[in-house]
């Protein structure tokens, strides 16, 4: 009798932890509250993130010294199919809508998002894409042996494509893993843009949204133009690939230029629809730690939807060398610089923003300068590329992925990092530690700088992209080696990050629900917000509603239009 | 990055790199030319980049980027000079007398956001005009009645050159006259692709230019000074594409003279080395010949690089490793040797019939 009653006891508390446990599965697994499918969406992201900074770890390795054995040629191919694809289908399309499933119905003063049962499956079937992906390393052998994951980079060229090239299924995997993302992308759009038309509070007219809000708009009105043709594309490739359609097939008269088309017009505005959610977020932070107003309202909304629009219009620079002829380079040439302008209005209005305001340095206005810089300078190499006979000896070279990381890191990732400081305390209730931030902050950009920098120089010494080594002469091996060395600070920056997020769930400062003394919605409501969001639909006046409270002497309501 | 720069005047540099920039752009580009001097004498050299261009299209795209980088360069200290100043002017500071204080709202001006839209138009159309001359100069040049044409076709992962004109096909190694300036002879590249997509890159003769199947793709290099100019695939075309080299030898009238014609000669057939006769009767009892072609003989295959000169090439596996015969019997041995993922399967020959294949490749002339 005496040992039985521990063994009871044990027992019923592993019953209850079971229980416990269970429950918060279930609760999740089933959950339709906009909250926590923004919060998957995000924690899935870093999930892949990880995975896929693991991936280009590896590549740095074997680049780091000329003809390296590390990896074979077959696995780094695989290598850089995967870091791409990862990074652009399941890390920068989830983390944004994770953030945009987050933010939008609270900061226009809903309660969840207009279909909340769309946007779990949105959700589910974008993440059963990353899954799909993956288990291509275990089941992309097929029955023809050939290779396990995709090995034809992330825009997956025809005639590479075509089952006499790639045999086996591993490109099946990367094309039925894209028609998912794709599918749940464009759900999760449909939904943005239908909360946003429909469900706003009172008086929040469409000029009173915030630009976060705004942003995310425009982003999703692109996922629907631009993801719809890569699924068409994806379609296509797989008729080629099973019924013996001929697209994509130049064996049997196929066009591989067409493919390139379809991708690209896709690919292009893709840049776009990642990168306006890191200006939405730049939109909402800036200001508020300037602690003014955004300058230019009505200008930045014209930006972005000009942008919008011309980025449908600037996919063939991707395609240079292809052999468009005169004319059709001179087009794009012409589309591709006209775009700096809606894109240096929104710089111009930033600075404005800073101009004349009290400058507070937290982490997320640290990263968010670091974007500032970096966005300037991926948008000059941009401008380098959009000359079209420059681009003939830069396109498809080292200077290209610098310019183009320079983009999706130094903008876009430093502009997520910043967001997570900044709403992480709505999110879990408790601030993130600046102290690690800071730490954070120093180390990754001193390790972007490092990659980033120094890896434009290769390319304009000749070293073309996706190598898996090089030769020892080219005068490569020093630049390389650099390179490989800011992975380091990188990887060590991203660890400390992650223990930062788990460190401050649980030890972190209480936040309150306004911590940053902030103007939108969002803050008016507790850390983290009910299930319901609002007790009571709010009614707003201005742009800045809780300037408003607090400033019941000067209101935004007197000088907005 | 500087310590190569201050011990090299430019002067000697440009000498140093075959007369580089030797007419008009020498005026213009001075500063330009110290930083990309410094960016290819430092460490090392780097036989591919971008600033060291030799022959007309080359050259153009050198003169349009230094333009386009002298103002991005201007772009980016006036905006990112004026960032900075905002970040300091305008940092808090908690300890003066408003610090509690919001500072006073400012919302936009129609006025000044206007300027910021007019100005970079302005610069746009700039930059479009730049660019525009040098795109039709290079892709809608006259093409001169004593132009060589060469067909390009892109295999996995290798380079097959065909010169119509003049009865020769040859791989990996393309040889083109001297242009001179005065009496123009560039050379005309027809390209396609047998199979995926490939990418000719040699930077210092011109910009890169796809092989796509089922497309034609032409451009042009005149290099002006004799050399041997590298470069390799720029568009990834399968496991090997690094493997995938470009070696463009651009060669003197009388060299480039006595290069074609033993490169119209007909393959040897009578061989002063016993061991290179049996060589080809080996190789042409074997599973070479459907594959590769050695002119004269019944090996006509198209598959692989014709052979008919390979001897006389500095360089086999597509510029991967030098012509010596060690390397060709390792080659025919395993060609995963150099190059894993190479489309030519291991021979299984016998090590007697692997030296006699090799002497037999050698002295393919």
């Amino acid at each position: 009798m005496a040992t039985q009653t521990p063994i009871a006891m044990t027992t019923d508390q592993a019953a209850k932890t079971h229980r416990l446990f269970f429950d918060v599965l279930h609760d999740w697994l089933t959950t339709v509250d906009h909250k926590k499918i923004g919060i998957m969406y995000i924690a899935y992201a870093l999930f892949f993130l990880v995975v896929g900074g693991f991936e280009a770890l590896l590549m740095r390795i074997q680049l780091a010294i000329p003809n390296n054995t590390f990896v074979s040629p077959q696995a780094f191919n695989r290598l850089f199919t995967m870091h791409g694809s990862t990074m652009v289908f399941f890390v920068g399309m989830p983390i944004l809508f994770g953030f945009g499933n987050y933010l939008v119905p609270l900061m226009i003063g809903a309660r969840d998002m207009a279909f909340p049962r769309l946007n779990a499956f949105s959700f589910w079937i974008s993440a059963f894409g990353g899954i799909l992906l993956y288990f291509s390393y275990l089941g992309g052998d097929g029955l023809y042996g050939a290779g396990s994951a995709p090995d034809v980079g992330w825009f997956a060229y025809a005639p590479l494509t075509a089952r006499v090239f790639s045999p086996g299924h591993s490109t099946d995997y990367w094309t039925l893993a894209l028609l998912l993302s794709g599918i749940g992308s464009i759900g999760t759009a449909l939904n943005i843009v239908t909360t946003t038309i429909c469900m706003r509070c009172p008086g929040m007219k469409l000029n009173r949204m915030p630009l976060l809000v705004w942003l995310y708009l425009v982003t999703s009105a692109m996922v629907f133009v631009a993801v719809s043709p890569l699924t068409a594309a994806q379609i296509m490739l797989m008729l080629d690939r099973y019924l013996g359609a001929h697209f994509f097939d130049t064996q049997a008269g196929g066009s591989a230029v067409l493919w390139m088309h379809f991708f690209w017009i896709f690919g292009h505005p893709e840049v776009y629809i990642l990168v306006l959610p890191a200006f939405a977020f730049a939109n909402e932070i800036i200001p508020v730690f300037s602690r003014k107003a955004v300058f230019g309202y009505p200008a930045m909304v014209a930006a972005t939807i000009g942008i919008g629009f011309i980025s449908l219009s600037v996919w063939a620079h991707h395609m240079f060398t292809v052999g468009l002829g005169a004319y059709g380079n001179t087009f794009f040439t012409f589309a591709t610089m006209i775009i700096a302008v809606p894109t240096g209005i929104k710089i111009f209005n930033w600075l404005a923003t800073l101009w004349g305001g009290k400058i507070q340095f937290t982490v997320a206005m640290m990263f968010s300068v670091g974007f500032l810089f970096q966005f300037l300078i991926a948008g000059l190499t941009g401008i380098m590329l959009s000359a079209s006979p420059f681009d003939w000896q830069l396109g498809n070279s080292y200077f290209v992925v610098a310019h183009f990381h320079y983009v999706l890191v130094g903008a876009i990732l430093f502009m997520i990092f910043a967001a997570f400081y900044y709403w992480y305390p709505k999110m879990s209730g408790r601030m993130l530690s600046e102290k690690m931030g800071k730490w954070h902050f120093w180390l990754f950009l001193i390790g972007f700088h490092l990659t980033f920098d120094f890896m434009h120089i290769p390319g304009i010494l000749g070293m073309p992209r996706r190598v898996y080594t090089y030769e020892a002469d080219r005068g490569w091996a020093i630049w390389n080696m650099i390179v490989s060395s800011g992975a380091i600070f990188q990887a060590a920056a991203s660890l400390l990050f992650v223990y930062n997020l788990i460190w401050s769930y649980f030890k972190g400062k209480v936040a309150g629900p306004d911590p940053w003394d902030a103007w939108t919605l969002e803050w008016s409501t507790t850390s983290p917000p009910p299930a319901y969001n609002f007790a009571v639909t709010p009614t707003v006046e201005s742009r800045r509603p809780l300037w408003d409270l607090k400033h019941p002497e000067d209101p935004d309501s007197n000088y907005e239009m | 990055m500087t310590g190569g720069t201050n011990v090299t005047p430019p002067h000697q540099s440009i000498v140093v790199n075959n007369q580089l920039l030797s007419r008009r752009d020498m005026l213009a580009c001075q500063v330009w030319l110290c930083i990309a001097s410094a960016i290819q004498s430092v460490p090392g050299h780097a036989p591919t980049t971008i600033f060291a261009p030799q022959g007309t299209p080359a050259q153009s795209i050198f003169g349009l980027s230094m333009l386009v980088m002298a103002i991005v360069v201007g772009i980016f200290v006036v905006v990112g000079g004026l960032l900075l100043y905002a970040l300091l002017r305008f940092r808090s500071r908690p300890f003066s007398a408003d610090a509690a204080q919001e500072p006073p709202q400012v919302y936009g001006s129609n006025q000044i956001e206007l300027s910021w839209t007019v100005v970079p138009v302005l610069i746009v159309v700039i930059l479009f005009l730049a660019t525009t001359r040098v795109i039709f100069s290079t892709e809608k040049a006259p093409k001169p009645a004593q132009a060589l044409d060469v067909t390009v076709i892109g295999h996995q992962f290798w380079w097959e050159y065909r010169y119509p004109k003049l009865g020769i096909v040859t791989a990996n190694e393309l040889h083109v006259p001297v242009s001179d300036p005065n009496h123009p002879t560039p050379t005309y590249l027809t390209m396609s692709s047998a199979d995926t997509d490939h990418s000719f890159w040699v930077p210092r003769l011109a910009g890169k230019m796809d092989l796509i199947p089922n497309k034609v793709n032409t451009m042009w290099i005149d290099p002006q000074a004799a050399g041997l100019y590298l470069g390799q695939c720029a568009q990834y075309c399968g496991t090997q594409h690094a493997k995938m080299l470009l070696r463009v030898y651009a060669d003197s009238p009388a060299a480039y003279a006595a290069w074609i014609a033993q490169q119209q000669k007909p393959a040897i057939t009578a061989f002063a080395d016993p061991n290179a006769a049996a060589g080809q009767a080996v190789f042409q009892h074997n599973a070479c010949i459907s594959c590769h072609t050695v002119a004269g003989t019944v090996a006509t295959g198209r598959f692989g690089p014709d052979l008919t000169h390979v001897g006389s090439r500095d360089t086999i596996a597509s510029g991967s490793v030098p012509n010596t015969a060690a390397n060709i019997r390792a080659f025919v041995d395993n060609p995963a040797h150099f190059k894993p993922g190479a489309l030519m399967p291991p021979m299984h020959l016998n090590d007697h019939d692997l030296d006699l294949v090799t002497a037999y490749l050698t002295s393919l002339k």
